[in-house]
């Protein structure tokens, strides 16, 4: 039987592929006849959502089984597409190129983080957690830490750490949604949670596997089209991964080159004097901000004397005096902001491949720190975040669990390996093509990114050129607008929408139906009434579904921060909250339920406790106010985690010491665990 | 007794096998990347190794150590007759 699902999938899967290729052709070959840019953009969005939901309504189900672990029998290949989709959100088809762009190196963390966390998953928790099989995270540290305790903190850290990841899901929805479809941001993030509730209401976890592998399939074709269209274009050999090096060593040439040249360096000049007025205007607070809006008043005034001048630049001036800060602890806020930019673009960019760059040894070694403990974030995030580690509740057995980890970590590599070749390829082209161009005659995405506030240029040196310094990206544009920077067809753009939106909503639904699972079966059915009937418990989990999805898409309407720092934080709290008590649940019999709840809310709370007063100065809405603090030994905020997760082991390990031992049934119950045999 | 016996060898060379394999990682991920500078000295086809390791070279060591870890696993689960019995 299971041989023969597998094949039928196969068959089902392989057809499906065609079918995607032959959309392609046919789009492609339209916009040859003339078929608007915006069409195909239609074309992609509609078709694609209209097979999710096809799948999605195929898929529907009132099984409980069914619905939370898809009956278990996931086959291991599929499972491991199933997760690749579930694990590449929109962060890493989106945005991690364009953080490899901006940062070289020091972007790398996420590539080794995010694949290398699939080690500790493999060989620390997916065996176990499969041979344990139920359905949630928290059923498995009730089951182990004896109670409703661990449960409740498990559900608190999943919805937390799931919540922040969806956001930036959604809010990667509406970015492709406003760009390629040329909806409004808000209306987009509407759109997108459409298509992420077609999938998954009707048909829960086993819905959204199918959907998955369909997901993989286009993001991975999506991601691979540009980048080895634009290696053929380059190296003429269309194998991006195994070339880019070559390529390297001509962006190390331009570099060199681009960095030291005289207006660049008057550029950078310019904007450092930028930044020390600011930094001089912040001293003089808060007489600098009455002068300055004096100034403005009298430069206006003198304008509208002069009959001459041209309205448009009253109306700037005008806006400039309306847009002052209202007072002076805001001024200090917003000046702040500004002169950080204006030092950013001031300061000598680094070579793509240089580990740790700096100009002093503090800035380098600062740079390695804050590299290494990304690194370990990220990867105890992998094996802690619970969407993912639900996947490997659904495979048929330990052994097929197993085998499904190397499956997902091949699928993902797929794409990881191609991004760093994709970060260079870009770079490449911008720096041979559009550096040193002329302003006027800049190619036409950088006005259709600029008008979503995701691309900048800004003359400082007048000189009608475009310096580097001049130019700002949001690394969220890389991907998305590799395309139309190497001058690809549009369907090829379109297809890179197509592919963004499969990653945003595959990752979107698992996080979802993880955090309606924590509420609807930990809390609801686990906790508040056990007796509930089997279709009542799916009635609650699917209105959850939607009231979560609703309130994703709210916060991501307001933007919040960009995707991967975002991603990084759920990563945190994630792995600070599970993965101390999960491991050492498995591999420590003596740990017991005294020492779990603390570690895990100890962890939590550290985690929580560093992000926030690193990041936030002030937060408003909760009336806090000059909370901020000097990050320790220079660790970023994203990183919050390397305090929180020895803290969390720390702490399990001394509390459990301290307290009585686990009961007999839980010790037994760990040594089914350390045995595949049933 | 014979099998409580034979279940705590069975865990120990998981417990083994997990450990060394671990070590690799850790090399491969923490030691290779502090030192990454250093290794950006040597360059092979146009990539510094450094970054090279960061890029790829871990990488393809991370699908080494889980497909290794699969198939040692499921042969000790057949040679200690404690593998789960396919379903269905």
């Amino acid at each position: 039987m299971g041989r023969r699902l597998g094949d039928r999938l196969r068959g089902y899967y392989l057809a499906y592929t065609g079918g995607f290729v032959v959309l392609i052709a046919a789009l492609a070959l339209l916009e040859r006849q003339g078929m608007p840019p915006r069409w195909i953009g239609y074309a992609f969005l509609f078709f694609t959502i209209m097979i999710y939901a096809a799948i999605g309504v195929l898929s529907r189900t009132a099984n409980v089984s069914e619905y939370y672990v898809a009956g278990r029998r996931v086959p291991a290949v599929f499972n491991g597409m199933a997760t690749g989709a579930d694990w590449m959100s929109a962060a890493s088809f989106i945005g991690l190129a364009g953080t490899l762009y901006l940062s070289g190196y020091q972007g790398l963390a996420y590539v080794m983080g995010w694949t290398g966390g699939y080690v500790l998953v493999a060989l620390l928790l997916a065996p176990y957690l499969r041979k344990f099989g139920q359905y949630t995270i928290p059923d498995f540290l009730a089951a182990r830490y004896g109670g409703n305790a661990a449960r409740l903190v498990g559900v608190f850290a999943t919805v937390l750490a799931s919540f922040v990841y969806v956001v930036a899901q959604i809010y990667g929805v509406g970015l492709i949604a406003s760009r390629f479809v040329g909806l409004q941001f808000e209306i987009g993030v509407f759109l997108g949670l459409a298509g992420i509730l077609v999938c998954s209401f009707l048909g829960g976890m086993r819905a959204v596997t199918w959907t998955q592998v369909a997901q993989y399939i286009i993001l991975i074709v999506a991601y691979m089209a540009p980048v080895t269209l634009l290696s053929m274009k380059v190296t003429s050999v269309p194998l991006p991964q195994a070339v880019y090096g070559e390529v390297l060593e001509k962006v190390r040439a331009l570099e060199s080159e681009i960095f030291h040249l005289p207006a660049e360096e008057e550029a950078r000049r310019r904007y450092q004097a930028r930044a020390d007025a600011y930094a001089e205007r912040i001293e003089r607070l808060p007489a600098s901000l009455v002068e300055e809006k004096q100034r403005l008043s009298e430069a206006i005034n003198a304008r509208k004397l002069d009959a001459n001048a041209p309205m448009r630049e009253v109306l700037a001036l005008e806006r400039q005096r309306r847009e002052l800060p209202a007072d002076a602890e805001q001024a200090r806020i917003r000046w702040g902001e500004a002169r950080q930019a204006a030092l950013e673009r001031a300061a000598t960019p680094n070579h793509h491949a240089d580990a740790f760059p700096g100009a002093s040894e503090e800035a380098r070694s600062a740079a390695r720190i804050n590299f290494l403990t990304l690194v370990f974030c990220l990867m105890v995030g992998t094996a802690a975040l619970p969407h993912i580690l639900v996947r490997y509740y659904t495979t048929p057995s330990v052994r097929e669990a197993r085998n499904s980890v190397v499956w997902s970590l091949l699928f993902i590599l797929a794409l990881y390996l191609t991004a760093p070749a994709y970060a260079v390829f870009a770079k490449y082209e911008i720096y041979q093509h559009v550096v040193n161009s002329e302003i006027a005659s800049l190619p036409g995405w950088i006005a259709a990114w600029g008008k979503l506030g995701l691309v900048s240029i800004e003359d400082i040196n007048g000189d009608g050129l475009l310096q580097l310094a001049e130019l700002t990206l949001n690394p969220d544009v890389i991907v998305l607008a590799t395309p139309e920077i190497a001058g690809l067809p549009y369907v090829v753009s379109g297809l890179v929408a197509a592919g963004a939106l499969a990653a945003a909503l595959s990752t979107a639904d698992g996080l979802l139906l993880t955090i309606t699972g924590a509420l609807s079966h930990d809390v609801y059915y686990k906790i508040i009434r056990p007796q509930a009937s089997t279709q009542w418990r799916l009635v609650i989990s699917k209105s959850l579904l939607l009231v979560v999805a609703v309130m994703a898409a709210l916060f991501a309407a307001q933007k919040p921060a960009t995707i991967l720092s975002m991603v990084a934080w759920a990563f945190s709290i994630a792995g600070a909250a599970f993965f101390p008590a999960l491991v050492l649940g498995i591999f420590w019999k003596r740990a017991n339920k005294q020492g779990a709840v603390a570690g895990m809310v100890a962890g939590l709370a550290m985690t929580l406790y560093y992000m926030v007063r690193v990041q936030f100065h002030d937060i408003p809405w909760l009336g806090l106010h000059g909370i901020g603090m000097e990050p320790w030994l220079e660790v970023q905020s994203t990183s919050a985690g390397v305090w929180g997760v020895p803290v969390g082991f720390a702490v399990i390990i001394v509390v459990s010491l301290l307290t009585p031992p686990p009961p007999p049934p839980v010790r037994a119950l760990v040594e089914r665990l350390r045995s595949p045999h049933s | 007794m014979e099998s409580t016996r034979k279940r705590l060898a069975y865990w120990h060379r998981n417990l083994a096998v997990t450990a060394a394999l671990l070590c690799i990682w850790f090399v491969v991920t923490f030691v290779a990347s502090f030192y990454a500078r250093e290794l950006n000295a040597v360059v092979i086809f146009g990539f510094p190794l450094g970054f090279y390791m960061g890029a790829q070279g871990a990488l393809l060591v991370y699908v080494a150590i889980i497909w290794f870890y699969a198939r040692y696993m499921n042969r000790l689960d057949r040679e200690y007759g404690v593998q789960d019995e396919e379903e269905e």
